[in-house]
């Protein structure tokens, strides 16, 4: 399966391509997607067999030059050495092909699949909807255990990236994409085997997007990616919110000092969301 | 009466959960929750607390001024709305978040008054008023909002009968740090702090001030900048020079506090719309009346092909009509606060409500 629909064809005329795709290439070069952090482009890399993706920054509009230079070249730059030092240690993520951070563009591998989001959508969608009128409720995902097994994959990704030393700074479920697993790999854990719908959720679990991540080994750091990840879950997926327990069990059976980014987590959510002090 | 076959509904709002105090008298007509149905501001009046320069409001002397003026208020939008008692169908209070004591002194009177004229009570939830009187007035139907103030700052987006929190401040509100910038350089309270600051950012902007850029994903961190330009406005009035090699004066240092917390509070929005697949974005709460901002978030929302929504103080600073609007709207659905449960918190989240009058 190709990765996100190709944006439609207006938007392929609405920005002007950074510099760097304007050269005569084999493939001309499509956008993908426009993120917040930027667009991604799909192109080919040195082989027109060769398939890769581009992310360009373009400068923002809103911001203040010197403030969206300053920005800009620091993200990018990180980003790259984030996704290097990932790549060494063997954390699923997209190799870095080139890159030019004053122009505002990086090269990396292309990684097939559908995002996260867009699977567990899917998954849920050919379950029962909620009844009319009731509280969303994880019943309807209670005899998922795909999608458990999903949540599981996610923690060990999760707990491989923090023990890297990497924190991640943006997890949702669409920076997260499910790679399809090439003939002959193993598939290792991948419950669900006969149901045709479940098919939907295997996959290798690729972190992409890593525009704000940062080095950190502090538990603070740590804990606040997993609550970034634990409230972007939440409001994208409110009927299997309570899965994401499975995320952090496994995160916890992956990364040895899990269990004190655990506790920092208790800290965060007590600080980050003002919860109601009564009972 | 059946409220929800009514054809003509009122609702009196009282809002005082920080330094405002806030009475409205909002009008709907049509069938509740059809495309036929309107709102119509019947009347919005407002007094504000307004501290010394170099200080902030407090629990108790705001909590004194609201008792102060909640009756010749509540009187004025009587009159100007030009409706009877007898025309009231709810009042409607703030149950929630803001300041303990300010919150307790307009619960009770809102109490009284629903005592006294024989009114069914409905609490509400001061973010999701901010949010209903937005769209009600800009039109926008399914925004991403950005909620800034002096004690919030939310991206939200509605989801499954909740308004979902996609991002928010991690410590302070955007507004408080403006705020107790404002203190620190004793730029005026009147008519609000951030006002006067975003008035003397446009007499600066000839060196912009290198600050923290704080953002964690959809949220966002403001306490670190605030301490950072407090040093800021130290060194300036100690004689300190600018990365230029030249002095930089109160205007510079307002204008890069503003360029920076506002860079921030777009790019947390445009993730969030991103992440949503949504081109409208609402702005609400007093901090969205800065011009901007909106500007800033304007030219984010023409980038992404969308929109930017706003409105003017009327409604951006806290008042009782957005109250009155979203208190009349969960009365529509049958809902009611019991006198012995008419009670006020701190605390309350915007996605604790139970959002029935939309789909």
């Amino acid at each position: 399966m190709a990765a996100p629909a190709a944006a439609p064809a207006d938007a392929q005329s609405q920005f002007p391509p950074p510099k760097v795709l304007t050269y005569p290439a084999a493939a001309p070069p499509s956008l993908i997607t426009q993120g917040a952090e930027g667009r991604l482009y799909k192109t080919t890399h040195l082989l027109p067999d060769r398939p890769c993706a581009l992310k360009y920054r373009p400068p923002k509009p809103y911001r203040h030059p010197i403030l969206d230079a300053r920005l800009t070249k620091a993200r990018l730059s990180a980003e790259a050495k984030v996704l290097d030092r990932c790549r060494r240690e063997g954390v699923p993520v997209p190799a870095v092909y080139a890159m030019d951070p004053a122009a505002g563009w990086m090269m990396m591998e292309w990684i097939e699949g559908i995002p996260v989001r867009a699977a567990i959508n899917e998954w849920l969608g050919a379950r029962r909807p909620p009844e009319e009128g009731a509280e969303p409720s994880a019943e309807a995902a209670d005899d998922g255990a795909p999608l458990a097994d999903l949540m599981r994959r996610i923690g060990i990704a999760m707990g491989a990236l923090h023990r890297t030393g990497v924190v991640h700074g943006d997890l949702t479920t669409s920076n997260m994409m499910l790679r399809p697993r090439g003939e002959g790999q193993a598939v290792n854990g991948c419950v669900g085997g006969g149901d045709d719908k479940a098919k939907v959720l295997e996959g290798e679990v690729v972190l992409i997007d890593f525009g704000l991540a940062t080095q950190s080994m502090s538990d603070e750091d740590r804990a606040v990616d997993l609550y970034v990840l634990e409230r972007a879950f939440a409001s994208t997926h409110p009927r299997a919110e309570r899965l994401f327990a499975t995320v952090l069990e496994s995160y916890k059976d992956t990364f040895k000092k899990a269990p004190s980014v655990l506790v920092k987590l208790e800290d965060v959510r007590m600080r980050g969301r003002k919860r109601s002090m009564l009972g | 009466m059946d409220i929800s076959t009514k054809k003509r509904r009122i609702a009196l709002g009282c809002e005082g959960s920080a330094n405002k105090l806030g009475i409205g008298v909002i009008l709907h007509t049509g069938d509740p929750g059809s495309a036929s149905s309107t709102s119509t501001v019947l009347s919005n009046v407002r007094h504000t607390f307004v501290s010394p320069p170099g200080t902030g409001f407090l629990p108790k002397d705001t909590a004194q001024h609201h008792r102060a003026f909640f009756v010749r208020l509540a009187r004025r939008a009587l009159a100007e709305a030009g409706v009877r008692v007898a025309d009231i169908d709810c009042i409607c209070y703030t149950r929630g978040p803001g300041m303990g004591a300010p919150l307790t002194s307009v619960a009770v009177a809102a109490r009284t008054l629903a005592l006294l004229w024989g009114k069914e009570l409905v609490a509400v939830n001061h973010c999701v008023g901010h949010i209903e009187m937005g769209r009600a007035i800009t039109g926008a139907d399914h925004p991403v909002v950005l909620y800034v103030s002096g004690g919030n700052t939310q991206v939200i987006a509605y989801a499954e009968q909740r308004y979902r929190i996609f991002g928010e401040t991690l410590d302070i509100a955007v507004g408080n740090c403006l705020d107790r910038f404002a203190r620190a350089l004793q730029i005026s309270n009147d008519p609000a702090p951030g006002y006067n600051i975003e008035q003397l950012a446009k007499q600066g902007g000839r060196v912009l001030l290198d600050l923290p850029y704080a953002v964690k994903g959809m949220d966002c961190s403001f306490s670190g900048i605030l301490t950072r330009a407090e040093e800021l406005a130290a060194h300036m009035k100690a004689g300190g020079k600018g990365p230029d090699g030249e002095p930089f004066t109160a205007a510079d240092l307002c204008f890069s506090l503003q360029e920076t917390v506002f860079a921030m509070l777009v790019e947390i929005t445009e993730r969030a719309m991103a992440h949503v697949g949504s081109t409208q974005v609402l702005i609400v709460g007093g901090v969205g009346c800065n011009e901007r901002l909106q500007e800033m978030m304007g030219a984010m929302a023409a980038d992404r092909g969308g929109s930017v929504y706003a409105t003017d103080e009327r409604f951006c600073i806290d008042n009782g009509i957005m109250i009155a609007h979203a208190g009349l709207l969960a009365y529509e659905t049958g809902f009611r606060t019991p006198i012995e449960e008419s009670t006020c918190t701190q605390r309350f989240r915007t996605d604790e409500v139970l959002v029935k009058w939309r789909r």
